[in-house]
């Protein structure tokens, strides 16, 4: 699909604002400061699906990443009181091992789809968010005799009506399958998170909290003494 | 728009066409929405401190104008001229950024809010609407969250988390309140849910519960009384804006304001009707609007106005009435009410729909 004008300029100004924000979010040194940039990325993928003409893609982004995500991560950052690394920057082995891997990423990416394999199909925008239903009807000929048939109706859907066909018809099971993955997965976490409702007050203390107490102790012994 | 509108399209004659229909009348609408909101928001200010009053058996600010009503406009030139504190040790991009961030979304929400009858006074009728201004709302805590994390102040940054948690627990409810009204309509379009209503009748009838949700998860998300414990005073010296003084300062106060106005409008528009004031097609509905021309437009402009009003002043009630909640009971009443009660909402709307929808086709 080939932009022109001001779609054309659009995607390069987002583009450049959702890779710088997306370098920085790597680089600051401050996780507030991450979170934010990593913020502004997902506001600009946003508007890339906006671009491509998924607004309902676009406001559910916005909606969950942005609204609720984000808003949790920077809750989290805060509350933990994250200290800001050190400025000095310091070149581990492992930095530059994940840089080569994201050249590597990006080289396989533009290889596969560079081939113009996955691109839309230009000429038939409708063809993304439309259902086509075969209808089966009966017709009499000529000589009488009723024979079936098979006429295919295309017709086209709004975006969200399109979204809703595709996850809760045509993909029911394995949407189904993923949901019930993600709820296993947050039984899971609020099992480990949890602290034994059964233990004593003493018992239930987390352990970081005991380690400090402990430690307390330990100086105000050697200190006192 | 030029059929509607032809005197003043006629001005246009020059310009291309599209950019007339999409530039020009939606910068012309937005302009003149902006003023009208500020004047709105402004006013409020006033009519909050004189209902209060009124609820408490006091006066309230009476003595700039007639009634105090120019209190409005001596308030922003206090503001105005206040000196502007940084307190040391503040993230300073970051302090000077936070008061911006929630007036933007609050009043991009507003282009999608149909304010009267299509098609003068919607200034984008966007196929997902509903979800794009619950999709900017939400973004709206930003602004608080950086400002409390910013001023290097523990009040302050107490108040930031406090409003972020409280803005999770309760976006969840918000969200699921409004899927009955879409099951029962069809459609995420502001302009469409109206035209349902005018129809049949006005969604608070068959979405009680659904209304009653939505209207305490709109009031927690702009933290207003008896939710506001970001700004808790008897807790918290001020919360998240204990060390933002002058303009911006009121910056916090205008998005507040301005969102409060933002989820009036949505209560209206999902559950009341909108701009209209029909049963089961009977009365003022759109259609008998447009075809009395411009006077239809007003009437259902002054209609619609009339019912957020009405809103706006609930929420003053709202303050006047119940004490603030404390903080963990604020998140029972979220995830252990409010939640649960909302999707058995849905389930229950859902039955029904299939219960008419089997019988109407046997």
């Amino acid at each position: 699909m080939m932009l022109t004008g001001v779609p054309l300029a659009l995607f390069m100004i987002v583009g450049t604002i959702a890779i710088a924000s997306s370098i920085l979010v790597v680089s600051m040194r401050n996780p507030v400061h991450s979170a934010l940039f990593l913020l502004l990325t997902f506001l600009c993928v946003a508007i890339f699906f906006v671009m491509l003409g998924a607004e309902f893609v676009g406001a559910v982004q916005v909606l969950v990443y942005a609204g609720g995500i984000m808003v949790l991560f920077l809750f989290v950052v805060m509350l933990i009181n994250v200290k800001a690394l050190p400025t000095e920057r310091v070149f581990t082995p492992g930095s530059i091992g994940g840089v080569m891997m994201g050249i590597l990423l990006f080289l396989i990416l533009a290889i596969v789809l560079g081939s113009g394999k996955w691109s839309p199909r230009v000429n038939e925008p409708d063809n993304v968010r439309s259902t086509t239903t075969v209808v089966t009807a009966p017709v009499t000929d000529a000589g009488g005799v009723t024979v079936q048939t098979e006429t295919s109706e295309t017709t086209v859907v709004g975006n969200s009506e399109a979204v809703g066909m595709a996850l809760y018809r045509d993909y029911l099971v394995p949407f189904e399958v993923a949901s019930l993955f993600l709820l296993v997965a947050m039984i899971g976490a609020i099992v480990i998170g949890k602290r034994d409702l059964n233990a004593s007050e003493e018992e239930s203390i987390p352990d970081f909290v005991a380690k400090k107490v402990a430690d307390e102790e330990r100086i105000k012994g050697v200190t006192g003494a | 728009m030029s059929a509607t509108l032809p005197v003043v399209a006629s001005m246009f004659g020059s310009i291309p066409e599209p950019i007339v229909n999409y530039v020009i009348w939606p910068t012309t609408k937005f302009v003149i929405a902006f003023a009208v909101i500020m004047g709105i928001v402004a006013f409020t200010t006033l009519v909050e401190r004189r209902v209060l009053g009124f609820m408490q058996a006091r006066l309230g600010p009476n003595r700039v104008g007639p009634q105090g009503i120019l209190q409005f406009v001596a308030d922003p030139i206090k503001l105005l001229l206040k000196e502007d504190i940084v307190p040391a040790g503040a993230q300073k991009a970051a302090y000077f950024i936070a008061p911006m961030l929630p007036i933007i979304p609050a009043f991009l929400a507003f282009c999608l809010i149909p304010f009267g009858p299509p098609p003068t006074f919607a200034i984008a009728d966007v196929n997902v609407g509903l979800l794009l201004v619950l999709a900017l709302t939400s973004t709206g805590v930003y602004g608080i969250i950086l400002g409390g994390w910013a001023s290097n102040n523990k009040f302050s940054l107490l108040g930031g988390l406090r409003s972020a948690a409280q803005m999770v627990s309760y976006e969840v409810p918000f969200g699921l309140s409004i899927v009955g009204v879409l099951m029962l309509t069809g459609s995420l379009s502001l302009v469409e849910i109206v035209r349902y209503q005018e129809q049949s009748v006005w969604n608070v009838l068959p979405q009680l519960i659904g209304c009653f949700i939505f209207l305490v998860a709109m009031t927690a998300e702009v933290n207003r009384a008896p939710f506001d414990l970001p700004e808790a005073e008897s807790e918290l010296v001020a919360g998240f804006h204990t060390e933002y003084s002058g303009m911006k300062f009121a910056f916090f106060f205008l998005a507040e304001y301005a969102s409060m106005l933002v989820n009036a409008c949505l209560i209206v528009l999902l559950f009341f009707g909108g701009w209209t004031a029909a049963i089961a097609g009977h009365g003022l509905t759109t259609a008998a609007m447009q075809s009395m021309g411009w006077l239809g437009m007003i009437l259902g402009f002054l209609i619609f106005g009339a019912k957020v009003a009405f809103f706006m002043i609930l929420y003053i009630w709202f303050r006047g009435t119940f004490p603030r909640y404390r903080f963990d009971q604020l998140m029972d009443l979220g995830w252990k009410w409010m939640i649960p009660l909302a999707l058995a909402n849905i389930v229950v709307t859902g039955l029904v729909i299939l219960i008419a929808q089997s019988g109407g086709a046997s």
